[in-house]
This record gives C-alpha cells, sequence and structure tokens, in this order.
C-alpha cells in the first residue's frame, strides 16, 4: 500500500465517512429526534444548535470521579463504547455496492460492535459504588436477554434468504429484487423495535429510568465522560438505523433514481443522500415509538419482547427456510 | 440476591418536594421503607401563634402552594366559628366555586406527574397544556395563578362579574372534553396500564386500619368524603349528582380513575353553582374581638379530609392553630402500599397517594 493510499484510508475513517461525519451526523440526529418528539408533545423543541451546545457545555464541565471507583476503567470504558460504534458504522455502505472496507461476514462485525455499548454500561455500572448504578446494572444484563437475540436473529434473516453474510451483497440484493422491508417485513418490526431496546428509549429506558433510579449506570459520570456517553448513544442511535435502512429499505437505491443516475458522479451524490433520509426516516420511527408510550417494568420488558419479538423472528425464519426448501 | 438499601430523597428526580424514603430492595423487589419526614418543615402553626387572625390566614395560604385556597378557606372558616359568624350565600358560592376549580387543577397536575413518573411524558405534556385553561380562570377570577387569597374571614375578597362567569363557563366546558379524553387514554393505553394496574396495592381494610383520606381512600372503596359528609360552604346547595366517587380497585389504575372522575364531577358542580350564583353581600361584618372559645373544622382538600384546631384566648392572636394535612395522614397506607412491590413501582406507589411533602411538614 503506498503513502496516498494510507492517507485516503485515514480519511476514510477520521473524517467522511467515519468519525467526524458519524458524530455530527450523530448530534443532528439527536436534534431531529428531540425536535420530532417535542412537536408531538406540544412543546416547541429546541434550536438545531442544542445538542452542539449540550455537548460543548458537558465538554466543559468538571470532570468528577469518586473515591471507590476504578481509575483506569472509569477513564477508559466511555471512549470503548464510543471507539466501538464508530468502528461499527465504516462497515455499513453509504452510497453503494462498491464499499471500500466491504469484506465477507461484515454483517457478524457490526452486529458484535454494536454489542459493546450495553457491556459499556454494565462496566460503568459495576464499578460505580452508587446503588442506582448496581441497580441499573442489573437492568442492562437483564434487558439484554429481551432484544439482543431478536436483533441479531432479524438482521440475519436478510442473510439467510440472500444467502451472504456481506452487507455489499445483500443491497446487491435488494437492487434485483425488492427490498427486505417486502420479503421479510416481521425480521423489519423485530429490528425497529429492538433496536428500541438497545438505545434504551422509552418503552425500554429501564436502566436509566430518570425517576426511578435517576440515570442508572451514568449517575456518577459527568462532564467529558458524560458528554462521551451521550455520544456514544447518539452514535449508536444513527449506526443501528442506517444499518436498518440498508438492510431492509434498500440502502441508495430508489426505483427510478438509482438506474437513471447509474454510474455517475450525481448518482453516487443522490445515493448517499437517499440513505440519509431513509436513516432520518427510522429515527422518526423511533420518536413516534418514544412519543407514544409509557415505561414498562423490566420483567414486563422481558416477557414482551420474548413473546412479541423473539418468538415471531423465529417463526419468521422457519418460514423463509421452509419455503426456500420448497 | 443481595440487598441493597438505596434513597430516595431528600434530593431524587422522582420526588418534586424533599422528603427522605429508605428503600431496601432485593433485586427488583422492595423488601422494606422507611420514611423521614420534616424537611420542609417551617414552623407555620407556631407562626399563626405570633400573628393576628387576619395575618395568620396569609400564613396558612402558604402552606401548600397547590391547594392554597383550601387552606385559606378552613383558616377562614375556623375563625368564623369562634366568631359564630355567618357567611353572605353569594360568598360560599364563591369559595365553594374556587375549591373546586382548584380540585380540577390539582388533579390534572396529578395525572401529568403520575404520567411522568411511568415515563408516558406525551401524557404529561397535553395534561398540563389542558391544565392552563382552568389555570388561567382562577387566574381571571382572584389576579393570581397560586395562592388565590379569595377566602377572607367572614366572607369572599373578589365577587364574580357575570362576563367572569360566562368565560368560567366556557373552560368547563373545554375541560368536561378534555377530561373525557384523558379518561379514555388513562383506562385503554396498553403500557400505561401494564404500569398502573394491581400497582400499590391497598385492600379496603387496610386503607380504614390506616385512616387512609381522600381519593386514596375512595379508590379503595371506602366512600369517605367531607364535601358530601359534613357538607360546608355551599355543598349543600349542589342540585347536580353528588355522590362521593369510588372504586374499587384498590391499587393506582383505582386512584387515576377516582381522579379523573372528580375532576369531571368537579367541572359540573361549578356549572352548576356558577348559573345558580345567588345575588347579594360577600362579605359579613366581624366582630372586632375574638371570644375565648375552640373550634374543630373540617373540609375536603383535593388530596382528603384536611383538619383546622384552633383555640382562642380572647386576645387578637390564636393560642393554638393545628393543621392535619392529608398528606400526613396518607403516608402509613403510601408504606403499605411499597411492601413486596417492585422497585420501578415505587415512585409511582408514592405518587400515586398525590403526596404533599410541603403540606405534611408545614
Amino acid at each position: 500500500m503506498d503513502a496516498g493510499n494510507e492517507l485516503m484510508s485515514l480519511f476514510y475513517i477520521l473524517i467522511f465517512p467515519g468519525f467526524a461525519f458519524l458524530v455530527a451526523f450523530g448530534l443532528f440526529a439527536d436534534f431531529f429526534d428531540r425536535k420530532v418528539v417535542a412537536r408531538l408533545q406540544n412543546r416547541q423543541g429546541p434550536p438545531w444548535y442544542q445538542p452542539l451546545a449540550d455537548m460543548i457545555k458537558l465538554l466543559g464541565k468538571e470532570d468528577i470521579i469518586t473515591d471507590h471507583a476504578d481509575r483506569g476503567i472509569v477513564n477508559l470504558i466511555p471512549l470503548f463504547g464510543l471507539a466501538s460504534v464508530a468502528a461499527a458504522f465504516l462497515y455499513v455502505p453509504l452510497w453503494s455496492v462498491e464499499w471500500p472496507f466491504s469484506f465477507t461476514g461484515d454483517l457478524v462485525v457490526i452486529v458484535y460492535l454494536l454489542t459493546i455499548p450495553a457491556f459499556v454500561l454494565v462496566l460503568l455500572g459495576w464499578y460505580s459504588p452508587n446503588p442506582f448504578g448496581s441497580l441499573g446494572t442489573g437492568r442492562v444484563i437483564t434487558q439484554l436477554f429481551g432484544y439482543e437475540v431478536p436483533f441479531t436473529l432479524a438482521l440475519l434473516t436478510p442473510a439467510i434468504v440472500a444467502e451472504s453474510w456481506q452487507v455489499t451483497e445483500l443491497l446487491r440484493f435488494q437492487l434485483m429484487d425488492t427490498w427486505f422491508i417486502g420479503i421479510t417485513p416481521v425480521a423489519f418490526f423485530v429490528a425497529i423495535v429492538a433496536l428500541v431496546g438497545k438505545l434504551e428509549r422509552i418503552p425500554f429506558d429501564i436502566p436509566h429510568a430518570e425517576t426511578e433510579i435517576v440515570e442508572g449506570p451514568m449517575t456518577e459520570y459527568t462532564g467529558r465522560k458524560l458528554a462521551l456517553l451521550k455520544m456514544m448513544f447518539q452514535t449508536e442511535m444513527v449506526v443501528g438505523s442506517a444499518l436498518i435502512a440498508v438492510l431492509f429499505l434498500g440502502g441508495p437505491y430508489f426505483p427510478g433514481i438509482t438506474a437513471a443516475l447509474a454510474g455517475t458522479v450525481a448518482g453516487t451524490v443522490v445515493g448517499f443522500l437517499i440513505v440519509l433520509v431513509k436513516t432520518l426516516l427510522m429515527i422518526f420511527l423511533l420518536s413516534l415509538i418514544k412519543a407514544l408510550f409509557a415505561r414498562l417494568r423490566i420483567e414486563q420488558m422481558v416477557n414482551w419482547c420474548l413473546v412479541w419479538l423473539t418468538i415471531p423472528i423465529l417463526l419468521q425464519i422457519l418460514f423463509i427456510i421452509v419455503a426456500a426448501s420448497l | 440476591m443481595g440487598r441493597i438499601t438505596f434513597p430516595i430523597g431528600p434530593q431524587h428526580p422522582a420526588l418534586k418536594e424533599p422528603e427522605s424514603f429508605k428503600i431496601t430492595a432485593e433485586g427488583e423487589r422492595v423488601v422494606a421503607a422507611d420514611v423521614r419526614l420534616g424537611y420542609c418543615h417551617r414552623s407555620i402553626e407556631a407562626a399563626c401563634q405570633h400573628r393576628n387572625y387576619v395575618r395568620g390566614q396569609y400564613i396558612c395560604e402558604r402552606i401548600c402552594g397547590i391547594c392554597s385556597h383550601i387552606h385559606c378557606n378552613t383558616f377562614a372558616r375556623a375563625v368564623e366559628e369562634l366568631l359564630q359568624l355567618e357567611v353572605p350565600m353569594r360568598a360560599r358560592y364563591i369559595r365553594t366555586i374556587v375549591a373546586e376549580l382548584e380540585r380540577i387543577h390539582s388533579h390534572l397536575l396529578w395525572l401529568g406527574v403520575a404520567a411522568h413518573e411511568v415515563g408516558f411524558d406525551t401524557l404529561f405534556m397535553y395534561v398540563w397544556r389542558d391544565r392552563e385553561v382552568v389555570q388561567d380562570l382562577l387566574e381571571l377570577i382572584s389576579g393570581n395563578r397560586v395562592n388565590y387569597g379569595m377566602a377572607t374571614i367572614g366572607g369572599a375578597k373578589m365577587d364574580l362579574t357575570p362576563e367572569i362567569v360566562d368565560k368560567c363557563l366556557e373552560g368547563m366546558d373545554v375541560l368536561l372534553e378534555r377530561t373525557a379524553y384523558y379518561t379514555h387514554v388513562g383506562t385503554t393505553e396498553g403500557t400505561f396500564l401494564k404500569r398502573v394496574e394491581g400497582v400499590g396495592m391497598l385492600s379496603e381494610q387496610q386503607a380504614r386500619e390506616l385512616g387512609a383520606v381522600g381519593p386514596t381512600s375512595r379508590a379503595s372503596n371506602v366512600p369517605n368524603d367531607i364535601r358530601h359528609d359534613f357538607p360546608y360552604d355551599a355543598y349543600d346547595q349542589i342540585e347536580t349528582d353528588f355522590e362521593p366517587i369510588t372504586s374499587d380497585l384498590c391499587d393506582v389504575l383505582g386512584r387515576t380513575i377516582v381522579r379523573v372522575l372528580e375532576t369531571v364531577q368537579a367541572c359540573e358542580v361549578c356549572k352548576d353553582l356558577l348559573t345558580r350564583l345567588p345575588e347579594g353581600e360577600i362579605q359579613a361584618r366581624a366582630k372586632p374581638r375574638v371570644p375565648e372559645a375552640e373550634a374543630l373544622v373540617r373540609c375536603e382538600a383535593p388530596r382528603g379530609e384536611l383538619i383546622y384546631y384552633m383555640r382562642s384566648n380572647g386576645t387578637d392572636k390564636p393560642a393554638r392553630v393545628k393543621v392535619r394535612t392529608p398528606s400526613l395522614a396518607n403516608w402509613p397506607a403510601a408504606l403499605a402500599m411499597l411492601e413486596g412491590a417492585y422497585v420501578a413501582d415505587v415512585p409511582i406507589a408514592l405518587a400515586s397517594i398525590d403526596p404533599c411533602m410541603a403540606c405534611t411538614d408545614r
């Protein structure tokens, strides 16, 4: 590899479409989410720069580490969470099937990397001496059992249909055939709802239910580290939504537009914009769910996920396998 | 599983006022709960004993920021009983109307808080938007959104003009429509029901034994309501259906239903009284000296039975003022609700008695 290529890779990873773009889009997605929820709740909502202002404010705040906490771990974990989400984003093809980071089996890597934020929260609560942290940790782990299996299975359903574990191959399949939302609607529904659990949003915001256990695992965190954790959630929302948009809604493809602009620079740009719009559409769905429901209790959440997520997705997979063998 | 003891309060996002609860939990189950009161103590009873009756009434009105009129009114009634003073009918009507408007605002406020406790912020925002209707009416009548100062010793401070009466009647129609909608949401929305059904159980026997009052007891099927049992002010003049609203559900859902239906009832009572407002004076002339006497008056505050005991010694200051607020009477019931509950249900169970910490501690 020559120097130019390496520089290009660095640009990809750090600036676009990597870390810097992800953080910027994460901030915008946070604003979009807050604005939509606010309008649904008959409120005005924040101005567009509010998430950025929050972030700057948090960066300027005092960074407190409690006496009984393990300094090394506490300093390291938030970075770890953000880094894993940012790494997962690299494998989501944003404008075409010719994605530089794509390789066989990258879907599994994305799913794996998106699991890490939950463990980050577990460790945060574990190393915090706060009782709300301990309670929150217990809830994070319990909740993990509710959504993680359906989420993984839902993302693997298109892979089973297309018989490939590579995200770009799944995109290629949708270009030739219909979008996966048409082939596996149950998987799409399960993926969205499980993503709500993953992002710990209402009705599954149980691990940091404000009125019950304050901020759960994050109760003791302030300043820079809290900013990093918030950023982790914002970017996770973007990566999860973008992944679902790519896997189920055909990513950069749109009937008519894609064929007309195939192979041109404009085609790439428009494809990228289409992905962004579809991602925002997913975030809009998440906002709707947030505004519509009350928070469940942890044991209600696990039971509900078993009945309405795990069983349907297993039936869907069974159906696909049976249909394929016929 | 290990036991964790954690504090809720004195500072906690679930509590709007400082009060301390010690919750011991095994996993997600509560095994013991204890309450420490007194974080809001302001020596109001003693302060009343060092002020004359007129100034004491202003102090007492500030016991509670939500049900301020009921304190003001009950203080006035206690002094009127000491003076053996007859209050003009129009003043009695006005006091009752303001008390019922206050009940509407208090119950709507509670519904919003309860929705927030279970993470249903959308309902919270909508309820509090519509609560502004009644807040505007109270401001129109008295000039203030809280601490209306509407009851004076022997009468009412402000008269209701015909324009105000019309505005109030319009507002009541809006509120009746909105409250019907909230009744629908509160009894059909799945996730909300999951969080309130069977939560914070208080059996009828427990409610009687622990001396629960107000909506807390009525939701456990104990039909006690001072307005109905011992009518005061204009409550004996009401011509609409005015029976205590009870529920046999004994849980938070029952308390929600009771409060929402009481809001509807309060709207109808207001409409009834506003349309039949009698003509006449609104202020009786009081004797300048309070004779040596004792008085015990009770009334139904939005949270339950409120008791004022007052003793005079012939001077211009009361010898003793004792206030028993409904929240204080409901704490034993609240702790009973927590036994065996989920940790997640602690905030909503505590909130379900509509606790007023400032009232409790005075």
